[in-house]
């Protein structure tokens, strides 16, 4: 019967294309490959933040990182940002100029403070 | 006029999607190694395909799961080892070679008698792959090797299901004739 003959080719042919098993090294590689990338992807958006800290649209990104941290970490945040708050203040050209600086050092902190607190960093 | 301000995902959804690829690359390495072997025939360039495969996924994967629309990305994935075998094809202006040394039967327990004829029916079988149109071979190639659906093969191949079907079904036929001309009027 033909449909039979084409079921018994279709298991010869299921055999001929076996999966084929990616040698162990290749594993590594490319894991290592993606790693690498990886690292590269968070420096690059690292990157973006600091060049997005220019747009006060973005000011609430850095904000909101903050609050994602652990409590301890907002309060070594808001230390570490009034600690410098003379120093803007006498670079600040007026109110909104101050609140952006202290915005911007705020999100200098956290990031700070969470590279400090993360793990294998 | 004023511009919205670029989309960057946060470090949180960064890291969610960097261990969703994680996932995708865990669960689709042996598939697009298995892919990009028949279509290459070696080993060694199976391993470049695979890894740029997988690098250019890694670029495109944010927004390929944004389209997906929850359905599997394994087609996606296919898809671009195709394009990317595709270049390998026309940079390198050569066929693929025949594999056949280290097909995943030859581990199976056979007679040494078994294990020749076995040996001659497959070479037959993977040489009268290569000798089908593109298309008709990259089909098979998904339904046998990686065991994908008529569904997974018409979005990797960016056809129709039912234009899939008749694919297949076309290109087993041809294949089968192939092969029976190949084993001679005993065979």
């Amino acid at each position: 019967m033909p449909g039979e003959r084409t079921a018994e080719f279709e298991v010869r042919l299921s055999r001929a294309l076996a999966p084929i098993d990616p040698p162990a090294e290749l594993e590594a590689r490319v894991e290592d490959t993606l790693g690498s990338l990886v690292d590269m992807a968070a420096d690059e958006l690292e990157a973006w933040e600091l060049r997005a800290m220019r747009d006060p649209r973005n000011w609430l990104r850095p904000a909101a990182a903050v609050v994602v941290g652990s409590a301890a970490a907002l309060g070594l945040v808001v230390v570490r940002t009034r600690r410098r708050r003379h120093k803007r203040r006498a670079a600040a050209v007026n109110a909104l100029d101050l609140a952006g600086k202290t915005l911007k050092d705020a999100a200098k902190e956290a990031r700070r403070v969470i590279e400090d607190t993360t793990p294998g960093r | 006029m004023a511009t919205a301000p670029e989309q960057q995902p946060t470090r949180e959804e960064k890291a969610k999607l960097d261990a969703e690829f994680a996932s995708l690359y865990r669960a689709h390495l042996r598939d697009v190694y298995s892919y990009s072997y028949y279509r290459v025939g070696n080993h060694h360039d199976a391993e470049d395909l695979t890894e740029q495969t997988f690098l250019q996924a890694y670029r495109h994967f944010e927004r390929a799961q944004r389209e997906s629309d929850g359905r599997p990305l394994r087609p996606w994935l296919i898809r671009i080892a195709h394009n990317l075998a595709a270049n390998y094809y026309r940079d390198r202006s050569r066929r693929p070679q025949t594999p056949i040394d280290d097909a995943g039967v030859l581990s199976s327990p056979h007679t040494t008698e078994a294990l020749v004829e076995d040996r001659q029916d497959l070479k037959r079988i993977l040489d009268g792959v290569q000798e089908l149109p593109d298309d008709r071979r990259e089909a098979l190639i998904m339904r046998f090797a990686l065991g994908m659906d008529n569904r997974e093969i018409a979005r990797a191949l960016g056809r129709t299901d039912g234009a899939t079907k008749v694919l297949l079904h076309r290109a087993i036929r041809q294949l089968e004739e192939i092969v029976k001309k190949a084993e001679g009027p005993t065979g």
